[in-house]
């Protein structure tokens, strides 16, 4: 039978975009879109759709991209069905308006997945690049009551089990997990698959399921925020960078090495 | 979750003894707990905890919880997370304190959401509002670009604080505590995970977060063989070297050499940037530096906003001449 697989993915703001357009709203404590510059999938999560199909090159599977959030853009989230994946649902709530907030976020993914009717494996991004929680994932696991595994770099299905590489700060370890269970991938699984022009073709075709949060049965002790924003700001660096000058940059090395020592650091 | 009082520490123990991060947490945990006049207490997990029981208590824990159990040993999260959720329904503490480290980044999430209640991720420092005497807590968001300060609506607040945020303090033998049995009942069908083999891939020397002097190179080198002049010169300085994640990706560098974000923290008294542009997702573990150096060939580069020495050139030239000072210089 086929192996159903979610991947949780969401759309944030591009992280490497440069600093100075970085701009937060002071009024209300919100970063500022930056003007120009699409949001883009949370690049862990692009990691995670293409853990999902690598399992699908390999043997039969269904692969179902989830999201929450507000004002999505549609061309960018239907990038992961450009890379391959067969169905995208967007939950789309001004309640789920992004915060700092995980739970109810977690909640409302987790509500989402009950109403897909569930999945033998679920994938996501160790973390988001806007709140960098790490909690998201391990939030649905915790609700729906499943095993997780945390910073794959790779992910194999077999008999009923999930096999992950995890690293740890000196290597990686190999953990076996039943099915269903949760996996959060890093970076280290290697460059997701480029979109190729069927794949392309084929996701402009596609249309996306759309909720919005009344579509799903949570109560309403369920859906308010357990952590708030106190403030946010951006940090000032009040480091002056002494720029060493030689006469040539092999100079300039030597100057350095005689100032590193003169100062005692070497 | 009831009102609740006093700051729990969940502690490690893994090398037989207390370890770093947990003296770390000793230090956040002492200041909130004085903060707040209530009691601080360190739950350790293990199979055998008298002696990091006593290190505890030494650097100002009054309460020691031994939880003890041949299945606690090793770490599990199924075991660890029914382990402390047990003792946080006995005694229902007003503050958590967890490391962010390896095994915390698992157990934290999962406790908060299995105890219904907020977390406070990756904070690099805690302190209290005394009007409502709530956990602050300052943390890097959006890869290090702004910094939030957050707090939890719920008891018990949970916080988990990004190793080396905290220097540990002093041991003080003389101080006495109170060391609590708390027995647990666990049995092997409750894990769900299972590590079925560990692999590591440690580059030898110096381990990154212990070094003094690291070295590190980023996609400006242009390929693998360069780090072959980064490790020379940490060899003339006793160095370890390092990398942007830039770097990694490009698969010059095993990840484990990775500093940043997603990387390791560093925080030695030198660190050697070479043709690393400064994101703040690098900066983020490595602002703890006590000496930045940047080598970089674009004068525009951020970097040179966030260190103390820099040179504008290519490495190709600045780099062997700086190793050949540096060589003359320390053997002279
Ligand atoms: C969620 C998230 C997490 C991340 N986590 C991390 C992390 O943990 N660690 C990390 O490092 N990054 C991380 N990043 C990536 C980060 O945003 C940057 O992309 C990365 O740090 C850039 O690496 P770099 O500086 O080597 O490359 P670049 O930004 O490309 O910079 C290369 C630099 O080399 C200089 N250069 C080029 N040629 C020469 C020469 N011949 N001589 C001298 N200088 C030269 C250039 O001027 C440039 O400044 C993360 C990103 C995200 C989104
Ligand atoms: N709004 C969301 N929609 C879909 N997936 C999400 C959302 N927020 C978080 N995730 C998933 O959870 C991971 C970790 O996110 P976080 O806990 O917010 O750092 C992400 O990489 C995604 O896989």
């Amino acid at each position: 039978m086929a192996i159903k697989i979610g991947v949780l993915a969401k759309q944030v703001i591009d992280p490497e975009m440069p600093m100075a357009a970085f701009k937060i709203d002071d009024g209300s404590k919100k970063v500022v879109p930056p003007p120009n510059i699409p949001p883009v999938v949370n690049g862990f999560d692009e990691n995670a759709v293409e853990a999902a199909l690598m399992i699908k090159d390999a043997q039969e599977a269904t692969v179902t991209v989830i999201s929450t959030g507000t004002e999505f853009a549609l061309d960018v989230m239907k990038k992961p069905l450009s890379m391959g994946a067969d169905e995208l649902v967007l939950l789309e709530d001004s309640i789920l308006e992004n915060t700092i907030d995980s739970f109810l976020t977690a909640q409302y993914l987790a509500a989402a997945i009950r109403k897909l009717g569930g999945f033998d494996l679920i994938i996501c991004g160790r973390q988001a690049s806007d709140w960098d929680n790490a909690q998201v994932p391990l939030g649905v696991a915790e609700i729906l009551g499943m095993a997780s595994v945390s910073l794959g770099k790779k992910v194999d299905v077999t008999d009923g089990k999930v096999r992950v590489e995890r690293i740890i700060p000196d290597g990686y370890e190999v953990v076996e997990a039943p099915l269903p269970s949760l996996v959060t991938v890093s970076n280290e699984l290697g460059q997701p698959r480029y979109p190729t022009l069927r794949g392309i073709m084929a996701a402009t075709r596609k249309k996306p399921t759309i909720w919005s949060a009344s579509d799903l049965d949570l109560d309403s002790s369920q859906s308010s925020a357990k952590v708030s924003l106190r403030d946010l700001f951006v940090p000032v660096s009040d480091q002056d960078c002494e720029i060493i000058e030689g006469d040539d940059p092999g100079d300039s090395g030597r100057l350095l090495a005689l100032k590193l020592r003169e100062d005692k650091v070497i | 979750m009831a009102e609740g009082t006093g700051v729990l520490i969940i502690g490690d123990t893994s090398g037989g003894e207390l370890g770093s991060t947990t003296l770390e947490l000793l230090a956040a945990g002492q200041a909130v707990a004085t903060e707040l006049g209530e009691e601080l207490a360190v739950a350790l997990l293990g199979d055998t905890v008298d002696v990091p029981a006593q290190q505890a208590i030494a650097h100002g824990s009054q309460k020691v919880y031994a939880v003890n159990h041949p299945l606690l040993a090793q770490y599990q999260i199924d075991f660890q997370l029914t382990a402390v959720e047990a003792l946080c329904n006995e005694i229902s503490p007003r503050v958590i304190l967890v490391a962010r480290t390896n095994e915390g980044r698992d157990l934290a999430p999962r406790l908060a959401f299995r105890l219904g209640v907020g977390l406070a991720q990756d904070c690099l420092e805690v302190s209290i509002d005394p009007a409502e005497k709530k956990l602050l807590a300052n943390r890097p968001v959006y890869g290090g670009n702004a910094i939030a300060v957050v707090s939890c609506e719920e008891t018990p607040q949970i916080a988990a604080i990004r190793p080396k945020a905290y220097e540990p303090t002093e041991a003080d033998h003389s101080r006495q505590g109170e060391i609590v049995s708390f027995p647990v009942e666990l049995d092997t069908s409750m894990a769900r995970t299972q590590v079925v083999d560990t692999v590591i891939e440690e580059a030898e020397g110096i381990k990154l977060e212990d070094a003094h002097i690291v070295i590190s190179g980023g996609r400006g080198l242009g390929g693998p063989e360069p780090f072959a002049h980064l490790e020379e010169l940490a060899k003339v300085v006793g160095g370890t070297v390092g990398a942007s994640r830039a770097a990694v990706d490009s698969g010059w560098v095993p990840a484990s050499y990775q500093v940043g974000l997603t990387g390791k923290t560093i925080t030695p008294d030198l660190y050697i940037m070479v043709a690393i542009s400064g994101a703040s997702q690098h900066m983020a573990g490595c602002s703890g530096s006590k000496v930045i150096v940047a080598i970089n060939k674009d004068a525009e580069a951020n970097i040179f906003k966030e260190a103390r020495y820099g040179v504008v050139g290519d490495w190709e030239t600045v780099l062997p001449a700086l190793t050949a000072a540096l060589k003359e210089l320390t053997q002279a």
